[in-house]
């Protein structure tokens, strides 16, 4: 995927991995089963209103705690195409990276942009752009070997690909 | 420029003569870790990969502590396609129901772990290792499942945050009362990416449990790692334990560091964290009067020998307040059995606690103290975000094994002090 667009769920400091997907629901590893319970426990509507291309921005240490890859994998089966946000925890940030769901670093835009608003992300250049207001963010880019494992969309394809070389 | 000792180590894994912060690196892997919930998600992405088998089955730890013995069919599911898996590479070091422990303290003393080493694990608190000098932090499945297959992990070193822990540690004050007031000094992202580095005359004061609390929950605070220099007690820890022979690393004396923090520990007063993030921390004369339903004892934080000996010396002779359910939870079966032999376990039964075989259960809300609407907990263990322990209008308070058994007595959050 090579860019984002869509409309924008808002949250603040401190999502944690808990809240994106309770604990309760781990004896499950499916991604549908873990996107019908994303983001429950901070916002009971999410599921009910996300829509395949939406895009979540957050403000700082967003997936902060618990290990669990599905957390990110519970965003991404729910349709969201990108989660952009002032840091992330550094948990997340990998496995976001390792299973191919595009995350992006922004103080500026996680700053301006509100909820509801239309954005897009073009992946190549960084480049965020708040379709409602008309303005644009530059985000931070990933190292040249991070950027690998994205556009293999996961670490298990670029081992696959480093496997046949 | 000097190295940090969490670079040092990464240095040499790599194959370096030295790092630098920034440096993206690939290093090899001493020890990989998953348990029942991230591993059948790992098992899943290494069948998608084209690797023949897994790099090492005496370097992998597959431990089954989160949901077991398994608490419905989902997560027996779960433990029985890791059971498949371990049997079918011949993992040696594979932990079910009769051997498991809560994986972060059965690894040390089962002497998987020793100084030096580098270890992933997919799960968060696998930077507890780092009380014995090794570098260890926590992955996701995915890169759970590529250290298997490849014995190898990318890492991007990172700078380091110095705590110079000096003096001897006040009256109850514990490891779990240091990293609650660090975590509350510096915040829950305050060492995002970074190493936590422990120097200072204070730890020679710390046992190695309340070691193993500290550099536990360097993930609370972001850290990427949490690490301790190896000294007399380290070794003595690792040769009680271990056969494996270890790597002592020390930082140069002129490593960089982004910030550097001085804790005088005689100072300190026993912490308590505060609904819904570690960093609300409020020492004990600040909590106020804050009425309780439950108390958790136990934990990959604070489920260790000590922990449940300072439990004990407190509630001896007591009993828990009326209404209150008080749950200890011994973190592997040795610990268990100590406790037993100890007589621990008859001074919890006796003052009206339960003791539970070892689990993660209520520590992630999963089972064994799951909170109802309104509850409230004192807990050991290591997070109180929103709904961690069940409902999310419940709350929890953390604190270390002195306050929570104070705690129990009075009903109410309470310093050890109160009741002895």
């Amino acid at each position: 995927m090579k860019a984002a667009h869509g409309r924008v769920f808002k949250y603040g400091d401190n999502v944690d991995t808990d809240v994106i997907i309770p604990a309760r629901y781990l004896n499950s590893s499916d991604p549908k089963e873990l996107a019908a319970h994303c983001m429950e426990d901070i916002d009971k509507d999410f599921v009910q209103n996300v829509a395949k291309g939406d895009i979540i921005v957050a403000d700082k240490n967003f997936g902060c705690g618990s290990s669990r890859e599905h957390a990110p994998l519970a965003i991404k089966a729910s349709g969201v195409s990108c989660v952009i946000a002032e840091t992330f925890a550094r948990i997340f940030y990998r496995n976001a990276i390792n299973i191919g769901l595009p995350i992006i670093e922004c103080p500026q835009a996680a700053a301006q942009i509100a909820a509801g608003d239309e954005v897009t992300v073009d992946f190549d250049s960084g480049m965020i752009t708040d379709v409602t207001t008309g303005e644009s963010f530059q985000g931070q880019a990933f190292p040249p070997f991070m950027q690998k494992i994205i556009d293999c969309e996961g670490l298990v394809n670029y081992i696959n690909q480093k496997q046949e070389a | 420029m000097g190295m940090t000792m969490t670079q040092k180590i990464l240095a040499a894994h790599a194959g370096l003569e030295s790092v630098s912060a920034g440096q993206l690196i690939e290093a090899d892997l001493d020890l990989v870790l998953g348990n029942d919930i991230t591993s059948p998600v790992a098992i899943h992405e290494i069948e998608k990969m084209k690797v023949d088998g897994v790099f090492h089955k005496d370097k992998i730890a597959l431990v089954m502590d989160h949901f077991v013995p398994n608490k419905d069919i989902k997560s027996a599911q779960h433990c029985k396609c890791v059971r498949e898996f371990a049997c079918r590479h011949e993992i040696s070091n594979y932990f079910d129901v009769g051997e498991m422990g809560i994986e972060h303290a059965l690894l040390p003393e089962k002497g998987l772990t020793v100084a030096g080493d580098v270890i992933i694990g997919a799960d968060s608190h696998t930077c507890t290792y780092g009380a014995l000098g090794a570098f260890s932090t926590g992955v996701g499945s995915t890169d759970m499942a590529a250290g298997m297959a490849t014995g190898k992990a990318w890492f991007k070193v990172p700078s380091a945050i110095r705590f110079r822990l000096i003096n001897k540690p006040a009256k109850w004050i514990s490891g779990k009362d240091i990293i609650l007031h660090i975590i509350g000094m510096i915040g829950v992202d305050g060492a995002l990416y970074k190493s936590m580095e422990f120097v200072g005359d204070g730890i020679s004061y710390l046992s190695m449990d309340d070691r193993f609390t500290i550099a536990n929950m360097a993930i609370e605070a972001g850290g990427k790692n949490g690490i301790f220099p190896v000294d007399d007690k380290t070794r003595e820890y690792m040769k009680e334990h271990s056969t494996r022979s270890f790597v002592e690393y020390e930082a140069d004396a002129d490593a960089q560091y982004d910030e550097e923090y001085t804790i005088d520990l005689s100072a300190l007063k026993p912490t308590v964290s505060f609904p819904h993030l570690p960093e609300n921390t409020k020492t004990i004369d600040e909590v106020g009067e804050i009425p309780i339903d439950q108390v958790v004892i136990g934990s990959c934080t604070n489920g260790r020998m000590e922990d449940l000996r300072i439990a004990a010396s407190i509630l001896k002779g007591k009993k828990v307040a009326k209404g209150l359910r008080v749950i200890v939870i011994p973190a592997t079966q040795k610990i268990y059995l100590d406790a037993m032999e100890e007589g621990l376990l008859r001074t919890f039964i006796e003052a009206g606690a339960i003791v539970s075989t070892p689990t993660c259960g209520p520590c992630l809300g999963g089972y064994m103290g799951v909170m109802a609407e309104g509850e409230r907990c004192v807990s050991t263990t290591n997070r109180n975000f929103v709904g961690r322990m069940g409902h999310t209008e419940s709350e929890i308070y953390l604190a270390s094994p002195a306050v929570a058994a104070a705690s129990a007595v009075t009903g109410k959050i309470s310093g050890p002090d109160e009741v002895m």
